[in-house]
């Protein structure tokens, strides 16, 4: 698909035949196989599915962590199946933002310079300032000199947040975003994160086994031994 | 700019965290050590340099054994030039019943030349430089001798025939060298007194120079003339001539206690690349982290690259300063072999220290490092994802080019690089394998020890690469510690015990034949030993083969010494009991009259010289040919007189040379010597024990600054100690959770530990004594040829020290391991 097909069907991320396969012992082992899939911009999207269907490949390939073996991803415009990691990088840096299930705050940089990471790569110059405000929009103003140990899970996820949402990406990927938290917790954090997403009209893609939070979302694909089972709007 | 705020911050946290602790201090060790050798050796070169033109105390200085033409002196002041005499001689000063051992010199009015003496008052006062010498009657010593003698300035001192009163200190002459000094102390007297004394007599060691100095073009067009009219024998030597020999022994001094000091940059490299390894293997996920967030690969190379820059600015200052505060010990412990004052340090070291900073951290560090940037992004998700291994070829390779680049940096010759390569590699294989034999011979331990004693074995074991590494480094320190310590006054006193009891301990030279026998009365008349008077003629080798010596190439220095020197020989009817022929034939019909020569044989093997060689000598202005007919070993440390050359007899009968005789006597018997001097004069008189126990003063001296160096290796191997225990920190703070999870006691852990760090030590003293031994053995039989049995007390020292040292160290090091609570471990989910 082009990038003015993806415009016009305001689709921004696509996957066309898409294969993961990995060397193993026992020769090629196939994790993923023939997905395709669309999103629209401004969709929220479930990705389910048990331990093993490849729920976290699909992320990695979809938000260009990783390379498929065999199809096409488009994001935001860009075929990043075609592109090396360096360029995948880039893209990664103007559109792309991740929430993670163990958070992944740098523990040498305080909830402010966290935040303030993802521009700062960007070259933004107002880094301070939008990352202040990012902090405040989770309610953790009073927060930023704290270091990630000084915070709860809670806390952390939603500094991990703010630092998703602070560059405006088009696309935001969340890896089982609540499994490390307690369900109330998980709850608020995930109203959070919701809210963020209608409010910036950001794209939602998250893995979770947590069925709940899938219903949260506009549409579930299920996934199965790597292959596509289910997609229900 | 962002890149590097983001790799500042970064660092600085981690330094905080005591992340990169070890990797710091390592570094700052390394580089410390070798600045404190460079600066020290930059202030000795700096001196050398300073000095330059008044090394000589002069412009030009012709020097010889013999009297000199006065037609020189003449040809000079027809020329304008200014001109002084000075005549040096080792000679003996006495003061009531003490005596010592001196460098006479005898100055003209004019001395020196170039620069000024500096004197004063009283030993160790201060200094001020002065113009003039001693006046008649007068003389100024160095405040050793004063030292030595037990007398103060105003004293005394007998002179051969002569009195002469101390009227000052001399503190320093231009023309002693820097640098390190000469054995004995000087004592300066007026040159009018030097034929008072009776000391100059044909045949003694005497050394005459002569000096000269005036404008440059004179100067220069007076040196053409006297290159091409001086003798055989003269030597001729300008400043260009003069600092560079000095330089050329401080510098092999200085490359020693550079090369000492490359030990611990060695060591400390490995601490570095241990530190490294799990410095990178922790930020794997922040790397990952950052690359997910948009950043590209370069940006993380830069990042890491701006870390080791820093680090390597950071460590290359404190390491520098360090080193600079470190060399003013070596100064301190040099400060009687190193004369004058010293230049400041020059700047120019820092960039030593910088560069080895940089060195270390580009081939140590840097491999390791590099991992951050080929991290796959996805490991966000994935932990196990590892960037893929670094190839064997690129570690090993960046390390082996950093350690060649430093040696050939501080030792500037490609050969002896790898000379030194091969050395060091065999070494640490060596000791490597030593090492891993040493973990693996372990094993058979575990099954029959305690709980405690179990875990502290099965941890050496299973962590088999560092506990090998901890062994080298420690066993490495050590080794050279005992080898210091004790090795060597084991090979002294092994020396000592293989001398005689009645071995002589005063040599007589200057004896005239005429007064030979007036000389053994003397003797025989006191009841003191009977003296066995040998000839001696000092002459010249000027042929060999009738190939004229200046055109030969000799391979060595020492051969070419030996035929730029006038040498001493002597002529026997009989071979010595403490020579053995090994080549040839003794002559057997004495005076034949056939001109035979008897060489030693290491002087032949030098000099290339075979049975059958015809020798042309210089005697006295005299042409004497012999044919080689023997080769001789001779036994020196009978300490009676020995000649590297033996005429036959009959030769040399027409030359006037002088007799040599060495004695033993007992304390009670040593007052003669005040009568023998007083009754010959000229005869001067060598005290062999206070030459020995000067040689030693010097060797100690020397050692206790090459300990002092490799006080640094013990520093660097304590590094590696660190780095191996916070490699494995986490692991052992989960071990041990787990441990007192199961019903350890904190006690029983602890007493893993000290097992742990105990056995390291010992196996690590082990070898360190076995090293110290074998090479004692080595020198003892290969350098020294003495017997050398291994001392029970290098054994015993190794093993303790080793054991308590890295035992203590190891105990402080992971004492957090068992302070940390179990739960805070296990909650963490290790």
């Amino acid at each position: 698909m082009s990038a003015r097909q993806m415009e016009r069907n305001d689709t921004v991320l696509s996957a066309a035949e898409v294969r993961k396969e990995v060397n193993s012992p026992e020769g090629t082992l196939a994790i993923l196989s023939e997905v395709s899939l669309d999103i629209d911009r401004g969709d929220s999207v479930a990705i389910v599915g048990p331990s093993g269907a490849g729920k976290s490949t699909l992320l990695a390939l979809l938000a260009g962590l990783d390379e498929p073996t065999g199809g096409s991803i488009h994001l935001a415009g860009h075929e990043i199946s075609a592109m090396d990691e360096d360029g995948r990088a880039a893209v990664r840096a103007g559109h792309v933002g991740f929430v993670f299930q163990s958070f992944h705050l740098l523990p040498s940089l305080t909830a402010l310079e966290n935040v303030m990471l993802p521009l700062e790569l960007a070259g933004r110059r107002d880094a301070h300032a939008a990352a202040t405000e990012a902090l405040d929009r989770v309610g953790l103003s009073g927060r930023r000199g704290h270091y990630p140990r000084q915070l709860s899970g809670g806390e952390q996820q939603r500094v991990a947040i703010a630092r998703a949402f602070v560059t405006g990406p088009d696309v935001l990927f969340a890896d089982e975003p609540t499994g490390n938290l307690d369900a109330g917790t998980g709850e608020r954090v995930m109203d959070l994160m919701f809210g963020l997403n209608a409010a910036t009209g950001t794209t939602l893609v998250l893995v979770t086994h947590d069925r709940a939070l899938a219903g949260r979302c506009g549409r579930v694909i299920a996934l199965d031994a790597g292959r596509i089972v289910g997609d229900a709007a | 700019m962002r890149t590097l705020r983001l790799a500042l911050r970064s660092l600085l946290r981690d330094l905080k965290s005591g992340e990169v602790v070890v990797l710091v201090l390592a570094l700052i060790v390394a580089v410390a050590s070798i600045t404190a050798v460079g600066f020290f050796t930059s202030r000795i070169a700096g001196a050398i340099e300073r000095q330059a033109s008044e090394v000589l105390g002069a412009d030009l200085r012709l020097e010889s054994a013999r009297e000199m033409d006065p037609a020189y002196e003449e040809e000079a002041a027809r020329r304008g030039l200014r001109t002084a005499r000075i005549v040096s001689m080792p000679s003996v000063v006495f003061a009531g019943d003490e005596s010592s051992l001196v460098a006479l010199r005898a100055a003209s009015e004019g001395y020196p030349l170039r620069g000024r003496l500096k004197i004063a008052d009283a030993p160790f006062e201060p200094a001020r430089a002065v113009d003039g010498i001693p006046g008649p009657g007068e003389a100024w010593a160095d405040s050793r001798l004063l030292a030595r003698l037990g007398v103060p300035v105003g004293s005394k001192l007998g002179v051969g025939a002569h009195t002469v009163t101390v009227t000052q200190v001399l503190d320093y002459r231009p023309d002693q060298g820097s640098g390190f000094a000469d054995l004995s102390a000087t004592l300066l007297i007026n040159l009018k007194d030097l034929g008072k004394t009776e000391l100059v007599q044909p045949g003694s060691r005497v050394r005459r120079a002569l000096l000269f100095a005036g404008e440059s073009g004179p100067v220069e067009n007076f040196r053409d003339y006297l290159e091409a009219t001086i003798r055989p024998g003269e030597r001729l030597q300008s400043v260009e001539d003069a600092s560079p020999q000095i330089r050329a022994s401080s510098d092999r001094a200085g490359r020693f206690l550079s090369l000492a000091s490359m030990a611990s940059v060695l060591l400390a490299a490995i601490a570095v690349a241990m530190t490294a390894r799990r410095y990178a293997q922790r930020h794997l996920d922040s790397a990952a982290l950052q690359k997910c967030m948009g950043a590209s690969q370069g940006l993380v190379l830069r990042q890491t690259l701006t870390q080791l820059v820093a680090v390597a600015l950071v460590t290359g200052s404190i390491g520098t300063l360090l080193g600079l505060l470190a060399q003013f010990g070596l100064e301190w412990l040099l400060r009687d072999l190193v004369r004058g004052d010293l230049p400041p340090p020059t700047a120019d070291v820092a960039w030593l220290g910088l560069g080895t900073s940089v060195v270390v951290l580009t081939g140590f560090a840097l491999p390791p490092m590099l991992q951050l940037k080929r991290v796959p992004p996805a490991r966000v998700l994935r932990r196990n994802l590892e960037p893929p291994p670094l190839r064997y070829a690129v570690v090993y390779g960046f390390a082996v080019a950093a350690v060649l680049g430093l040696l050939l940096w501080l030792v500037k010759d490609a050969r002896l690089v790898a000379y030194l390569a091969a050395g060091i590699g065999g070494t640490f294989a060596l000791l490597g394998v030593a090492g891993a034999l040493m973990v693996r011979s372990l094993a058979p331990f575990r099954s029959r020890a305690s709980v405690a004693w179990r875990y502290g074995l099965a941890n050496i074991a299973r962590r088999g690469r560092e506990s090998i590494a901890q062994l080298v480094a420690f066993g490495l320190g050590l080794m050279v510690l005992l080898l210091l310590l004790l090795v060597r006054d084991d090979l002294l006193d092994e020396w000592k015990a293989s001398l005689p009891r009645d071995a002589p301990n005063y040599f007589m030279i200057n004896i005239r034949p005429d007064e030979g026998e007036a000389v053994s009365r003397f003797f025989s008349e006191r009841g003191l030993p009977a003296t066995e008077l040998v000839p001696m003629i000092r002459a010249r080798l000027v042929r060999i083969n009738e190939l004229p010596v200046e055109d030969m190439d000799f391979g060595s220095e020492r051969a070419r010494g030996f035929v730029e020197r006038e040498a001493n020989l002597t002529w026997a009817e009989r071979l010595r009991a403490d020579n053995r022929l090994v080549a040839g034939r003794w002559w057997d019909a004495p005076r034949s009259g056939r001109a035979e020569v008897s060489v030693e044989r290491e002087y032949a093997e030098l000099l290339g010289l075979q049975l059958g060689d015809e020798l042309e000598y210089d005697v006295a202005g005299e042409s004497v040919t012999a044919r080689v007919t023997s080769l001789r070993e001779v036994q020196w440390d009978s300490f009676r007189p020995n000649f590297f050359v033996v005429f036959s007899p009959g030769v040399l009968d027409d030359v006037t040379g002088t007799l040599i005789t060495s004695v033993h006597l007992g304390p009670d018997q040593r007052p003669a010597l005040v009568d023998l001097v007083r009754e010959f004069p000229e005869v001067t008189i060598i005290d062999i024990e206070a030459l020995l126990s000067q040689v030693r003063e010097v060797m100690d001296k020397a050692t206790l600054a090459v300990e002092y160096v490799f006080g640094f290796t013990l520093a660097a191997g304590l590094m590696v100690l660190l780095a191996a225990v916070q490699a494995t920190r986490d692991e052992r703070r989960y071990e041990s959770a787990m441990l007192r999870t199961l019903g350890a006691s904190r006690r029983v852990v602890f007493q893993g530990l000290a097992a742990e760090f105990t056995v390291l030590g010992l196996l690590a003293g082990l070898l360190a004594a076995t090293g110290a031994s074998v090479a004692g053995f080595f020198l003892a039989r290969e350098v020294f040829n003495l017997d050398y049995s291994p001392d029970p007390a290098v054994w015993l020292a190794g093993i303790l020290g080793g054991a308590l040292l890295v035992g203590s160290a190891g105990l402080l090091a992971t004492r957090s391991v068992v302070t940390h609570p179990p739960v805070a471990t296990l909650r963490r989910n290790y």
